[in-house]
């Protein structure tokens, strides 16, 4: 008796550990009755690489969540980046220098936001709010509103390979979406810096306290934001051959979506990149779900609005407990 | 025999599979106070959490005036007149003194508008039983941990509830403060109210309660009408065995002066002076507000000083942050736990290395796991740190044992000079003895101790020497040889010793 009621609690304690996961299966058991095409190894593909870009935005903002911050500018860091890198392609600029100067602007955007954030005392949200309106207007600018095309040099093909090549059957996203993944959770789950994350989410005073320089680690939190913003605008730009002055407005969005949903905490402290990475497959697969039933694009927002209130209201319930 | 207003029967509760409460049956008697004692992690807080709602019980039953209730929420068991005050601090910081006291159930007029006069008034009311002289629109930021807890305290009582249930309330209150919350509870007491008193303190136990329950290990040792019972059975009851001398003092050789403090003086404090030896234990005594925990601070590189210098072995040094003072060998064990001292969302081993992560990591900056796992374990072994394994997070420790990875993270930084702020707050007879030995140890192997305490039998059972301070100076040292409750008292309150 004793033994089987212990059992039936760990099994209840595995599902309710994993809200995320189950929402998950539910949606793909779900999509794959409704629809014959959706579990089939091409879609598969697609779906992981549309997750993609999201994802790999949504794993820098998991950083700045995971502090207490947010970090709105992500879309417009993605826009700016792109442009400045199709430029640079078109130029004829060596490929790895173009993308080594891509990812290192994204990264010093991302660096000043964690400057305004820790030196400058701004609330997270205002700080990005600014540099997400200033940077957007700067690309418009920067672009005189039109898209920018790589094409032009003998690096444009080598360049438009990122967001449209495939390796081993696989699109070269989605290897790029893995590598972020791993990379992340290894900082996080190992790292130094990774602790300093958790600890100032959790309680900034005592991380003060413990000898913590906690402005360094806000720079670098944010900056690791940007320098991923700046990757997917890479992914982004190579993928439509061009970048566009409105790419990734909007992006923020999705990016948050997948973090809470993966149960990541807005309060700080609490959260995970696995967790991260099954919040944006569902965003992820409930976009390509919405489009295969060919729901019109008035109801897709609002499908989408209820499964994340769905997710998230299930996390809470669990967190709740007692 | 007393009525039982509430009685517990046969409670169980468990966390996720681990059992804290081992069918505990619990009473509460009409107009009586009911202590409840036990060592740190016995269960006191879980218990009482039960009764109130917080917690939901695994099974038992639960009685409250002869009917079974089973409360889900803090709000229902308001409501039925049972009220908490909580061992940890649960003020809004930026609200006023009368906003946190009324949080929740401010007087209202007909058009939803806060009538804030009375809420004013009805606030200054319990500030002058409590003997607070603050303005009820003062923010709770503003305030000292122990006036903070005197504002938890009023909330609770506020409520007029039938049943008032005290969790360590006088854990950071002055003498002068507990005497006041005594007369208060008395007070009540003789109004009919039923109280529950949780501490560790067993002289305030024989001087207000009249019924003892006592906890170990999450099971009921017994209840006692408090004149079957004195200190040291109580102890016998709580850890299963008899304490020797509560206060071990070793005598060590004292070494070179290590620190020094050269007119040390900012906003808080005024021209403080002194100097450190090696291997000796200064005790820092004074009423709450002093500026003890100040100067503690501003040495440690929180606050910026204004004028004044530290010297380590005769070096000057300059601290501007808790980094800088780590890396000079200064370590600093808060008073406010909770809010600076640990992290409640990471758990015991990364709490233990927090300060010192630099010892863990190599070249990429990744952390050797079973370093720290294993510096961990001897801390958990050596202060007896009660816990389901050192992957638990701090918010599910109990008070004290909180307060045991405090420390076990300040000397894994290997400090020169530990800085202790109340050390022994919220820490049962036996961890205290405990922490008082590891301190002793540290103390013999040439660790220099600057010990914070408004305990004064404390301070005189370990320190050295005792620097008395009051409104932010020092009043007066003295050799512990010549040194006494009453002396300590005259200085504090800035009166002249001879
Ligand atoms: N939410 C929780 N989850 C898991 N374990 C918990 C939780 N709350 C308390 N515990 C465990 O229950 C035990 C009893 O804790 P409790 O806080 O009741 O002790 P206590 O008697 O109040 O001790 P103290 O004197 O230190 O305050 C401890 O071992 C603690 O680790
Ligand atoms: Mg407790």
């Amino acid at each position: 008796m004793k033994k089987l009621s212990l059992k039936g609690r760990d099994w209840k304690s595995i599902l309710s550990q994993n809200k995320p996961v189950i929402v998950l299966l539910i949606l793909i058991v779900a999509m794959s009755i409704m629809n014959d095409r959706f579990l089939t190894w091409s879609n598969a593909l697609t779906v992981l690489r549309q997750t993609s870009i999201n994802a790999v935005i949504a794993t820098g903002l998991t950083f700045a969540i995971l502090i207490g911050g947010i970090d709105l500018s992500v879309g417009s860091v993605l826009a700016i980046c792109g442009a400045v890198s199709a430029k640079m392609v078109a130029s004829g600029m060596n490929i790895f220098l173009v993308i080594l100067l891509t990812l290192m602007l994204g990264l010093g955007m991302g660096m000043v936001n964690g400057l305004f954030i820790s030196k400058g005392r701004l609330q997270p949200f205002i700080a990005t709010l600014g540099t997400m309106t200033l940077l957007r207007g700067f690309t418009l600018v920067y672009t005189q509103g039109k898209p920018i095309s790589i094409f032009g040099s003998e690096t444009s093909a080598v360049y438009s390979k990122i967001g449209t090549g495939y390796f081993l059957g696989i699109p070269i996203p989605v290897y790029i979406m893995l590598f972020v993944f791993v990379i992340a959770y290894y900082i996080l789950r190992h790292m130094k810096i990774g602790r300093y994350t958790y600890a100032l989410g959790s309680n900034e005073e005592a991380t003060m306290y413990s000898g913590i320089k906690t402005d360094n680690v806000k720079i670098f939190v944010y900056g690791i934001s940007g320098f991923l913003s700046a990757l997917a605008g890479i992914i982004v730009t190579s993928r439509l051959g061009s970048a566009q002055p409105t790419a990734g407005s909007g992006y923020e969005l999705d990016a948050i979506a997948a973090v809470v949903i993966g149960g990541t905490s807005m309060a700080g402290g609490i959260g995970t990149i696995f967790g991260t990475a099954i919040g944006a497959l569902i965003i992820g697969i409930l976009n390509n779900a919405l489009n295969l039933l060919q729901v019109s694009s008035y109801y897709q927002g609002v499908a989408k609005g209820i499964v994340i209130l769905i997710a998230v209201l299930l996390d809470r319930k669990q967190r709740t407990s007692r | 025999m007393d009525e039982k207003i509430v009685s517990m029967k046969n409670i169980v509760k468990e966390f996720s599979g681990v059992r804290v409460l081992d069918n505990v049956d619990f009473n509460i008697y009409k107009g009586k106070i009911m202590a409840l004692v036990g060592e740190n992690g016995a269960g006191k807080s879980t218990l009482m959490k039960i009764l109130t709602g917080v917690y939901l019980k695994t099974s038992g039953d639960i009685y409250l005036e002869g009917k079974e209730v089973n409360f889900t929420t803090t709000k229902e068991s308001q409501d039925m007149g049972v009220a908490i005050i909580h061992q940890e601090l649960n003020l809004v910081q930026d609200l006023s003194i009368s906003e946190n006291i009324f949080l929740g159930r401010e007087p209202v007029g007909k058009s939803g508008k806060i009538k804030w006069k009375q809420l004013y008034d009805e606030s200054k009311q319990w500030l002058d039983k409590l003997g607070l002289n603050e303005s009820p629109k003062e923010l709770v930021k503003n305030l000292s941990v122990g006036k903070q807890q005197l504002i938890e305290i009023a909330k609770a009582l506020s409520l007029n509830a039938k049943v008032i249930i005290m969790d360590e309330p006088t854990g950071a209150l002055t003498i002068s403060e507990t005497e006041k919350l005594f007369e208060v509870v008395n007070e009540l007491r003789s109004q009919g109210h039923s109280i529950v008193y949780i501490s560790h303190r067993l002289n305030e136990i024989f001087q207000i309660c009249d019924y003892v329950t006592v906890l170990r290990d999450g099971t009921l040792v017994g209840e006692k009408t408090i004149d079957e019972l004195d200190e040291d059975k109580i102890i016998e009851m709580m850890v299963g065995r008899k304490l020797s001398e509560q206060y071990p003092r070793v005598n060590t050789i004292l070494g070179h002066t290590v620190l020094e403090v050269k007119n040390l003086s900012n906003k808080f404090v005024k021209d403080i002076s002194f100097e450190l030896k090696e291997g000796e234990i200064l005790g820092v005594a004074g009423l709450v507000g002093a500026g003890r925990t100040e100067m503690a601070r501003s040495i440690y590189g929180v606050y910026p000083l204004d004028k004044g210098e530290i010297l380590m072995k005769g070096k000057p040094v300059v601290i501007k942050s808790p980094k800088d003072a780590i890396k000079e060998g200064i370590a600093y064990v808060s008073e406010d736990r909770k809010s600076n001292g640990i992290v409640l969302g990471l758990n015991i081993v990364e709490n233990v290395t927090l300060a010192s992560l630099d010892q863990y990591v190599g070249k990429i900056g990744k952390i050797n796991k079973s370093e720290e796992e294993k510096s961990t374990d001897s801390y958990v072994k050596s202060m007896s740190i009660k816990a389901a394994g050192t992957k638990q997070l701090l918010k599910f420790l109990s008070g004290g044992n909180q307060q045991k990875v405090a420390l076990a993270k300040n000397l894994n930084t290997n400090p020169k000079i530990l800085i202790l702020d109340e050390p022994t707050r919220g820490v049962d007879v036996g961890a205290k003895k405990e922490i008082y030995e590891l301190i002793n140890k540290y103390k013999e192997s040439g660790m220099s101790i600057l010990m914070i305490s408004s305990e004064i039998p404390e301070i005189l059972g370990i320190s050295d020497r005792v620097m008395v301070m009051h409104e932010g100076m020092v009043t007066g040292t003295l050799d512990i040889k010549n040194a006494d409750q009453e002396k300590i008292m005259s200085l504090a309150v800035g009166k002249e010793v001879s």
